[in-house]
């Protein structure tokens, strides 16, 4: 069911964050609007996880402001989040999406055709009945896709969810996302694969030490990066 | 139960005071298992979930609480229920009831206690995704509860193992009247006291070999359910 | 689903216990407080079934030892009393707590002694046996705990001229609990231990023990029978116990008294005279 009002658009405003007077992400001004996916990329520690996070409102920033739609207190329930490891409920597949769905609210009638749907979206069909601790790596993550196209979300916001992945799974990740995105779905996902960057981005975010270094659409990123530190994380060296 | 025969005997004639106190002990010590759950594990999720100032207080005390006195325990709800008492109109003393609410109240802490650990570690792992699914507070120790439904299980095995191995509290608030409150721990101390003491080890015995049933029970329950749902 | 199984079983179960409680609420029973003697001697086992036949009441025997059953029928947890210390029961009549106090039965007491019987007590009169006793800080085992067996003790240390309260020493072994226990331990150290001979007669565990004194006049173990005075405490079950004294008082009960034998020895030889006072 999706929420009444837009999270559209995501704007960060001097969002600062702080930890143990660490400054983990520095005054950021964004806004990300509908329409292709966008891409977060940067070198490790860049702060891409702790930017998710604050995007779906799991954690407050330090300063500064997040509205959603204009809003600044939202509730999660137009987003949903996919973490590079997903946490599978101790039970079987068809089960984790029930749960999903009955934390949305979808009566109970109308569930096993839901979750069907669902099921065969991310190709896991024929896994419906296993227990979901026992699934691969790539079906691990394809059932939280599953869990989070539940929820019918506005934006679907995700953290590397294929770092861990062989190629094959990745695909498969990436062919459902492709399909959500083109359903309508704002995808956020931060990435640091750069051919994923050239497969899936509309635009592209770049963070490095928690400051947004550049921002732009994919192909003027991938080909006529701006910045130095661009240039030099396309071309593979540590960005420091 | 005569005191020619053997326990052994006993059991091989199907004596049937023997198999009355068998009865009596699984019946009041599996309901004080059920009650204690009921109460404990409740309990012990909310407060691995709770976040308040002072937590270590409550946190710790159900911890000590583990280690009550069976006969403690026995004597206090003796005088809770003594017609002299407060709760004395309800006429409960020397019953099984009596017992059950007695092992109860001894065997809370017991299952709450690791479940409060249980819970609080499972949902350092859990936060994130049950947060972004919107789950409710209610809904949050229910999921807990059931996810981490295997290392409950051994809570209330322990619980279990409390209860049916405690002699102080039942004697106290049951009278180990013949025929109505006598388990087997306190026919254990009843045939010492008599001297029958071949006896009362093998009515030691008996009680052992029930325990070790059923945790051999749950544990093969765990091993079928695991192979269903992970 | 499982969980809606596990609350069905969990409602079970406590629909079992308190099932319990109806069950147990029943109305033809009764609560008899009595002694550790009575109960590890066999005694009841043998008398109530005979009881029930007769009346159908069932009696609920809490076996403590004669203090802790005074104080029992004290809170109002019991019905009658049947204990064998007659001044502890006198003052519980005085405080008004019992209706009338009938004698019911006696035996006597035996000095309970290790064959080899180091302090030479053996064939002595009880006062001389206990002089000796303490002379020579052989080991002796006392209940210690307010029973009949125990205030009997302490009478003949009265009686034998010893202040035990004040002589006692690392010999004397206090255990608190009842004669079958005491027994058990006077067996393990080879001690001396004051026994009712009921309990003595069915005891399995002797080890090296025997009796070394026994007949002597100031030995003798009478047991009475109390209501407990519903004036007290109107949840008492007047006239199921009332029935319960007039049996163990009359020809029959008297009769079922003298009909428990072990071995062919008779252990409580009935002399209720129903009189009472």
């Amino acid at each position: 069911m999706r929420a009444a009002a837009s999270d559209l658009p995501l704007v960060l405003d001097s969002v600062s964050l702080e930890a143990n007077s660490t400054t983990i992400l520095d005054r950021l001004n964004l806004t990300i609007g509908p329409g292709a996916p966008t891409l977060i990329v940067g070198p490790n520690g860049a702060g891409k996880t702790r930017l998710l996070r604050l995007c779906m409102g799991l954690d407050a920033p330090s300063a500064g402001r997040i509205t959603w739609g204009g809003r600044a207190d939202s509730e999660m329930r137009g987003r949903a989040i996919l973490f590079q490891r997903p946490v599978m409920l101790r039970r079987t597949t068809a089960a984790n999406v029930a749960y999903a769905l009955a934390q949305v609210g979808l009566p109970r009638s109308q569930r096993a055709d839901r979750i069907a749907a669902l099921l065969e979206s991310v190709g896991l069909s024929d896994l419906a009945q296993r227990p979901a601790r026992r699934l691969s790596g790539g079906e691990q993550q394809r059932l939280a896709l599953a869990r989070a196209l539940a929820r019918d979300p506005e934006i679907l916001l995700l953290d590397e969810p294929t770092a861990n992945l062989d190629p094959a799974a990745t695909r498969g990740v990436e062919e459902i996302v492709l399909a959500a995105a083109k359903s309508g779905i704002k995808i956020v996902m931060a990435s640091h694969d750069l051919g994923q960057v050239r497969r899936l981005a509309g635009d592209v975010i770049f963070l490095v030490r928690g400051a947004v270094c550049e921002q732009a659409k994919a192909e003027y990123f991938l080909d006529h990066p701006k910045t130095q530190e661009a240039a030099a994380f396309l071309r593979g060296d540590l960005v420091i | 139960m005569s005191d020619q025969f053997s326990a052994w005997q006993l059991i091989l004639n199907g004596d049937p005071a023997l198999f009355a106190i068998v009865r009596l002990s699984l019946a009041v010590s599996l309901s004080a298992v059920a009650l204690a759950a009921l109460i404990g594990m409740p309990l012990g999720a909310l407060l691995g979930l709770a976040r308040f100032p002072g937590r270590s207080v409550p946190v710790v005390l159900l911890n000590t609480l583990m280690g009550l006195p069976p006969v403690v325990v026995g004597l206090a709800v003796y005088l809770l229920l003594s017609r002299s008492g407060p709760l004395g109109g309800f006429g409960i003393l020397f019953t099984p009831t009596a017992m059950v609410i007695a092992q109860t109240i001894l065997i809370v802490p017991i299952i709450a206690a690791p479940t409060r650990q249980t819970v609080e570690d499972l949902w350092v792992e859990y936060r994130d995704e049950l947060t972004a699914m919107n789950v409710t507070p209610a809904g949050r120790m229910t999921t807990l509860l059931w996810d981490a439904r295997y290392s409950l299980v051994t809570a209330l095995l322990a619980g279990f193992g409390r209860a049916a191995a405690e002699v102080g509290a039942v004697m106290i608030v049951g009278g180990n009247i013949d025929g109505f409150t006598r388990t087997m721990t306190t026919a254990v101390a009843l045939e010492t006291s008599k001297g029958n003491l071949p006896l009362a080890m093998g009515l030691g015995v008996i009680l052992l070999a029930i325990v070790l049933a059923i945790n051999a029970a749950a544990w093969g329950t765990r091993v079928w359910s695991e192979r269903q749902a992970g | 689903m499982a969980s809606r199984f596990a609350l069905r079983a969990f409602a079970v179960l406590v629909a079992t216990a308190v099932n319990f409680a109806v069950a147990s609420a029943e109305d033809r029973s009764i609560v008899v407080a009595s002694t550790t003697s009575t109960q590890d001697s066999g005694l009841f086992g043998y008398l109530l079934p005979i009881f029930k036949a007769k009346t159908g009441i069932e009696v609920k025997v809490i076996a403590q030892g004669t203090g802790q059953a005074l104080d029992t029928a004290r809170r109002g947890d019991a019905d009658v009393v049947f204990v064998h210390a007659k001044a502890q029961e006198e003052k519980f009549l005085a405080e008004g707590f019992g209706v009338k106090r009938f004698d019911v039965m006696y035996n006597d007491f035996v000095l309970i002694g290790p064959k080899s019987d180091l302090a030479g007590v053996k064939g002595q009169d009880i006062e001389t046996a206990l002089k000796t006793i303490q002379a020579k800080r052989a080991p002796f085992v006392s209940r210690g705990d307010r029973s009949g067996t125990h205030s009997a003790e302490l009478t003949l240390w009265r009686q034998a001229g010893i202040d035990i309260g004040a002589s006692k020493g690392s010999w004397y072994r206090e255990i608190g609990q009842g004669m079958g226990a005491a027994l058990n331990t006077a067996s393990a150290m080879n001690a001396y231990v004051l026994s009712d001979r009921g309990t003595w007669l069915s005891f399995k565990n002797r080890g090296e023990l025997e009796i070394v004194v026994e007949g002597d006049k100031r030995l003798f173990n009478q047991y009475g029978v109390m209501l407990v005075n519903p004036a007290k405490h109107p949840t008492v079950k007047q006239q199921l116990g009332q029935t319960f004294v007039d049996w163990i008082i009359s020809g029959e009960g008297q009769a079922a008294i003298a009909g428990y034998k072990i071995d062919g020895q008779q252990l409580f030889f009935p002399n209720a005279d129903k009189k009472g006072a």
